[in-house]
């Protein structure tokens, strides 16, 4: 078990591109940090970084305090769950998890007791005798994770391993690693695009893009209070709600309606006249009908007709075409094509909104929205910088 | 009904088809079978089934130095060549499935180049070469060239089982623990050995079957190999023809080459890599 420090890490590839810049983090021992952000971002070239697969440009990454740079993968004592598994083909179960111990050179006895904890651990007794290709994904995806722990390393480094799992033994693996990793303590780098992983899993995750950290912080932090417009959208599913906007003498201008602002916010605008663009989580709206008089008049309502309604028994997920210009910015056009979504033809902005299971809301009604102003967050689209964000909340 | 009977027609169809095939190919085999236990008197009488069964022509051809000698030739020289372009052929076909190295286009197009040039167009310069710096009718002066055409036939096949295998196991040997030797001994070339055997017996059937390089560049028993030494076989006198010797001599070279592809193919044909990764 270690700590592991990134300091200024850089990697150049030989063709010039940058694929991680100056990444500074400090994973405490005993942590599970997830790496998380569209493909490209950099996030697996960091992990091969910590694992000595892939040499590190500029910069220092020390284990243990012990700076690592130039040492061998298997002088760094971690272990990597791949997401392609990486079982050895010809090899058993058993001989798979004991191979690290056998390059180890532990005497047999060591290594069959160790194997059979582990084995144990991860429910694969039995199975040991059996070779990969006669395993399902599931199974593959626990000897992957066997070979992993069996010889306690310092740190695991897992890349994306449950994105070849089919989405329902997804979920239950999910809860494995969790378990496993808090009932080991031991340092865990976990490489995900998928933000439910993020959000679930870590103690803190780490969104990155192109190259560079965007935000670190608990997942819950970045979930309210994002740094910046890539942050806001990455994080949370449906994804938060962007329109542009403008702010004049205290009230902001949206294609949803004149709305107007609180007193906090009034003073973070003070300085951006200019356009806007505001960001609204699903769960931020709420039909008009069903708000107590006590809290209505913190935001404000509109109305708009429903194209779609998606009820999921506990609450129903309301979509609204909101016509007029849609809310553009680099960022946005980055996360639109990192989901598959760019080229989506649509009029107008969609709004998707999360009501409580009791509202009314029918497919072609024209219902009346409340929104939350406390809630919303207001971002220059020039850099994306959110700037309704609280004192001393930035991560 | 109709789908049943029509896969059995299809089945049928295709039973016959690789029957006719089956037949084309082993006729040849079957005739020189045949022809080599005939007696001399019998040899012409154009039966396919020998009236007269006889072993002479085998005893002949291994009571004369000449064949066994030549054996010995050609064992010798194929099993040297296959090993040294084998040995060669992995660590090449390895660097170009897995590393990006300046040239290596050009390693790849000039072994293509290898492959494809027309041998006999070297023969005379070989030929040349060879009697001038004394590898002429030497062992030597045979694998060489062996080597040198074996040597893009192994890089080929190998890289391309090489490719198949997936990186990430190497990674992940390195990450358990392995120095890259290790890594490559314990993980990678178990995986590739279905691959080297093929290759193996690609290269060795290449250089066991070579009569252009064989005829040219020796001249005595002492490098001469069985394809051409067919060549030399003489009747027992002037006025008699050496059919039935050669035709022996043509099913002993015939037979290790059966030999080694049936030994050897449930390992060329196993999928051994199967379950490595994702499934």
């Amino acid at each position: 078990m270690a700590d592991i420090v990134l300091d200024k890490v850089t990697k150049a590839f030989p063709d010039g591109t940058l694929a991680v810049q100056e990444l500074n983090l400090e994973i405490a021992d005993g942590e599970f940090l997830i790496l998380v952000g569209p493909s490209g971002c950099g996030k697996s070239t960091t992990l091969n970084m910590i694992a000595g697969l892939e040499d590190i440009t500029s910069g220092e990454l020390r284990i243990d305090g012990q700076r690592v740079n130039d040492k061998a993968p298997r002088d760094r004592d971690i272990a990597m769950v791949f997401q392609s598994y990486a079982l050895y083909p010809n090899m058993t179960v058993r001989e798979n998890m004991a191979f690290p111990l056998k390059l180890a050179k532990l005497s047999k006895e060591e290594i069959d007791r160790k194997v059979d904890e582990a084995a144990k651990v991860l429910e694969l007794t039995a199975l040991l005798d059996r070779k990969p290709a006669n395993l399902s994904g599931g199974q593959r995806q626990r000897v992957a994770m066997g070979r992993a722990i069996v010889r306690s390393p310092k740190a695991f480094l897992m890349d994306e391993p449950l994105s070849n799992l089919d989405a329902k033994l997804r979920v239950q693996m999910r809860t494995v690693v969790s378990r496993l990793q808090k009932k080991l303590g031991t340092t865990t780098v976990y490489v995900t695009h998928d933000q439910t992983e993020a959000m679930t899993l870590g103690d803190r995750v780490v969104i990155m893009r192109a190259g560079a950290v965007q935000q670190v912080g608990e997942p819950q932090q970045l979930y309210d209070h994002p740094n910046n417009l890539f942050v806001a959208g990455f994080i949370g599913s449906p994804s938060m709600n962007f329109f542009p906007a403008t702010v004049a003498s205290g009230r902001l201008t949206t294609a949803l309606g004149d709305f107007p602002l609180g007193e906090r916010m009034r003073g973070q605008v003070a300085e951006h006249s200019g356009d806007l663009i505001v960001g609204i989580r699903p769960e931020h709206f709420e039909d008009a009908s069903l708000i107590e008089d006590s809290i209505r008049q913190g935001g404000a309502e509109f109305s708009a007709t429903a194209d779609l309604v998606e009820s999921m028994g506990s609450d129903k997920y309301v979509y609204f075409t909101i016509e007029g210009e849609k809310a553009s910015a680099a960022e946005l056009e980055e996360l639109a094509a990192d989901m598959g979504s760019g080229d989506l033809p649509s009029g107008g902005s969609n709004l998707v909104c999360r009501f409580s299971a009791e509202s009314r809301v029918k497919e072609g009604d024209t219902a009346k929205v409340w929104v939350n102003l406390e809630k919303i967050h207001l971002f220059d689209p020039s850099d994306g910088r959110n700037i309704t964000l609280h004192e001393g909340r930035t991560a | 009904m109709a789908v049943i009977d029509q896969t059995a027609r299809a089945k049928w169809r295709w039973s016959l088809i690789d029957l006719v095939v089956i037949v084309f190919a082993l006729i040849p085999v079957l005739w020189i079978t045949s022809l080599s236990f005939k007696t001399p008197a019998t040899i012409t009488d154009g039966n396919f089934i020998p009236r007269e069964w006889t072993l002479e022509n085998y005893r002949n051809i291994f009571s004369t130095d000449q064949f066994v000698r030549a054996l010995v030739n050609s064992i010798g020289i194929g099993l040297i060549s296959t090993l040294v372009a084998v040995v060669l052929g992995t660590m090449a076909a390895y660097a170009i499935a897995r590393l990006d190295f300046p040239g290596k286009k050009l390693l790849i197009g000039i072994s293509l180049l290898i492959a494809m040039f027309p041998q006999v167009s070297l023969v005379s310069p070989l030929f040349e070469i060879e009697r001038s710096i004394g590898l002429f009718d030497t062992w030597p002066g045979l694998i060489l060239p062996y080597i040198t055409f074996g040597l893009p036939l192994a890089i080929y096949t190998l890289s391309a089982f090489f490719r198949q295998i997936p990186w990430d196991l190497e990674k992940a040997a390195k990450m358990d623990g392995a120095t890259q030797g290790e890594a490559f001994r314990r993980v990678i070339a178990p995986l590739a050995a279905p691959g080297v055997f093929t290759t193996a017996i690609l290269v060795f059937i290449f250089c066991w079957n070579d009569f252009l390089f064989a005829i040219s560049l020796t001249s005595t028993e002492r490098s001469r190999t069985v394809p051409a030494a067919l060549s030399f076989f003489q009747g027992a006198s002037q006025f008699e023809d050496p059919t039935g010797a050669i035709s022996a001599a043509a099913v002993i070279i015939t037979v290790p080459i059966i030999l080694f592809v049936l030994f050897f193919q449930r390992r060329i044909v196993s999928g051994l890599t199967s379950g490595a990764v994702k499934g």
